[in-house]
């Protein structure tokens, strides 16, 4: 659903390089100064993690670090907040499925 | 209603009216803030000195014999609730602030509207231009609509056909 | 480890403040913030921000954020330790914060905590579906990331931040369904940022309440309806809107976590969003080394936020001995009470005297 936003009456968006980035595998391009939130976001994937008991889809809720709507295995690393985390070449980024193991 | 949704009502605005005399010498600014935001732009962007303030929460009173209508106000106004309004023989013209994409270019034909976003008559851009604002690098477009005499009380908006 | 004067936590308006503040009167000062860059949520505003022409006002707030960082990294006093969040603090004045892949400890005689506050949630069905989204992520996302979550929005909440996100998604090509509001009138937008997404065309909806948003593993619609006196919803009154996106502005409540693990004592005041701690007019809380500053300490918005960080900045580097900042701190609360003679601002108002007076209780 979502895109990035190409003219804008008053703010003027600098990109950064463009990066890959690797969700459930798949290559996704991104640039640097994104979060895997708003890379996530920009190419369409709404669907972050699902809820641990019932097995709901969870997606951004707050995009500032304050809720746990996001949490995703990023680089491996499971509980990891989509939201705040900034995006790197070949970052593997995964939907966290339960609490999370330790890596 | 103010109360209600915070829009004002003709009688609202009427209060703050220029006569009529004024407004077929020319722009005239006109003013729709009637809360008392701690707020002081448009004292200071006027450079005629038309424009004062008791308080910084009170509301704004123009001068409209001292106003040249400049429309630097306009720009500057963080509220976008200030107009520049003249009234010719056939016709009137606003001056409206608009920080849209898609801006309408000289010689356009669009869509008046009310203060409720409601089609009121079709209107003839004339004038768009950006004027200096208390922000540099402010980017609000004043858009000037030529519309119907009938209309000037009306019309606050537009809409691309 | 890092030693410092003044440890503030959080680079917003009353952070970035604080912290200036602090370091022009000679501390040195660690500012903290767990995003990459400063700006806390000033970044995102596109509109002109009200106040005094010769303090900013009629600046968009992104503009303002930009300078005021710029002031921040330029002052030799100011350390900057970007992304990272403090996550542990004792009583000792020791604290420790954490990145990704890293960790600090910190000592710090004073500590200013300009945290913010998070966005509050409503109850309806599916609530928890991604799509329904805090009006500031929004905000977020298409203001810093230049990313549009959605295109089609229905905002619920009609004060300032629910009217200013219709404005700013309109800006960013999107199209809002309405706006709904509880209550049988505004919600407490300033009238004027009403009025001009209202001529946009953009409905308000009084008197109307979000009942759930449905879709296949994403909003698709949602569901709203009249309410009545008691504000319970209207059977028959239900109302369909081909939305993809609920963004919720229905309040704001401060992050004060870190009070309550010092042990600084917190008070429950509606008019400042739910438990803040007890301060001064300088910002100190029942500890005398912490001081609050910002939304932290009391929802409001941000040009209080500012000067409140500039009056914390100065009384902490006052309370260290640095330089005599008492006619500072007196002429910037003056600045303050002239800003609160606002009938806006009689909410805050009464919930200061609430909590001032709870010191005992």
């Amino acid at each position: 659903m979502g895109r990035r936003i190409t003219v804008h009456p008053v703010i003027e968006f600098q990109k950064g390089a463009q990066v890959t980035i690797f969700y459930e595998g798949k290559p996704l391009p991104a640039y640097d100064g994104d979060t895997v939130a708003s890379a996530l976001i920009a190419n369409g994937i709404d669907v972050f993690r699902q809820s641990v008991n019932l097995h709901r889809p969870r997606g951004l809720f707050c995009a500032i670090g304050n809720c746990s709507s996001c949490l995703m295995i990023i680089d491996g690393v499971p509980n990891t907040r989509a939201c705040i985390t900034s995006v790197h070449e070949g970052m593997t980024v995964e939907q966290q499925l339960n609490k999370g193991m330790m890596p | 209603m103010l109360d209600v949704d915070g829009v004002p009502t003709l009688e609202d605005i009427g209060k703050n009216m220029p006569r009529r005399e004024r407004l077929e010498q020319g722009f005239v600014a006109v003013h729709e803030c009637f809360q008392d935001i701690p707020c002081n732009p448009c004292v200071e962007a006027c450079p005629v000195g038309a424009v004062s303030m008791k308080t910084l929460t009170s509301t704004p009173v123009i001068d409209f014999d001292k106003c040249t209508g400049c429309g630097n106000c306009v720009a500057s106004c963080p509220g976008l609730a200030i107009f520049l309004l003249s009234l010719k023989a056939n016709h009137a013209q606003i001056t409206i602030p608009y920080e849209m994409p898609d801006v309408p270019q000289k010689g356009d034909k669009v869509q008046g509207l009310d203060r409720y976003g409601q089609f009121v008559c079709d209107a003839d851009v004339i004038r768009v231009v950006r004027l200096p604002s208390l922000d540099k690098s402010s980017k609000t477009t004043l858009i000037t609509l030529e519309i119907p005499a009938s209309e000037l009380m009306t019309v606050r908006s537009f809409r691309r056909r | 480890m890092i030693e410092t004067d003044v440890l503030v936590i959080g680079g917003g308006p009353a952070g970035m403040n604080a912290a200036l503040a602090s370091a022009q009167s000679g501390a040195h000062v660690l500012l903290v913030d767990k995003f990459q860059h400063l700006g806390g949520q000033l970044v995102k505003q596109t509109h002109k921000f009200f106040g005094w022409a010769e303090k900013g006002a009629g600046t968009r707030g992104f503009n303002l954020a930009k300078r005021l960082s710029e002031d921040v990294m330029n002052n030799d006093n100011v350390q900057i330790l970007l992304g990272y969040e403090v996550v542990g603090a004792y009583r000792d004045g020791t604290y420790l914060a954490a990145s990704w892949s890293d960790h600090i400890t910190i000592k710090a005689k004073k500590l200013i905590v300009c945290t913010g506050a998070a966005e509050r949630m409503i109850l309806f069905e599916n609530n928890d579906m991604p799509g329904v989204m805090g009006a500031g992520a929004v905000q977020t996302l298409m203001n810093e990331y230049g990313v549009l979550p959605a295109e089609r929005f229905l905002i619920v909440g009609s004060g300032n931040v629910g009217v200013i996100l219709a404005y700013q998604l309109l800006q960013a090509g999107a199209t809002v369904d309405a706006i709904v509001d509880v209550l049988p009138k505004l919600g407490g937008a300033y009238w004027v940022h009403a009025a001009k997404v209202q001529r946009l065309g953009v409905p308000l909806l009084l008197g109307r309440t979000v009942l759930g948003v449905y879709g296949n593993s994403r909003v698709e619609s949602a569901i709203t309806a009249k309410v009545d006196e008691k504000m319970q919803p209207i059977p028959g009154t239900e109302k369909r809107h081909d939305v993809d996106a609920v963004a919720l502005a229905v309040g704001l409540m401060p992050l004060t976590d870190i009070f309550q693990m010092m042990g600084v004592k917190t008070v429950y005041v509606p008019e400042l969003g739910g438990f803040v701690p007890w301060h001064d007019e300088c910002g100190r809380t029942t500890n005398k080394d912490i001081f609050v500053a910002g939304d932290a300490g009391g929802i409001e918005e941000a040009t209080t936020a500012s000067i409140g960080g500039t009056i914390a900045g100065l009384a902490a580097a006052n309370d260290l001995g640095y330089q005599d900042n008492m006619q500072a701190v007196k002429d910037n609360l003056e600045a303050l009470s002239i800003f609160r003679t606002s009938s806006l601002s009689k909410k805050v108002l009464e919930g200061i005297e609430r909590m001032r007076g709870e010191l005992n209780a």
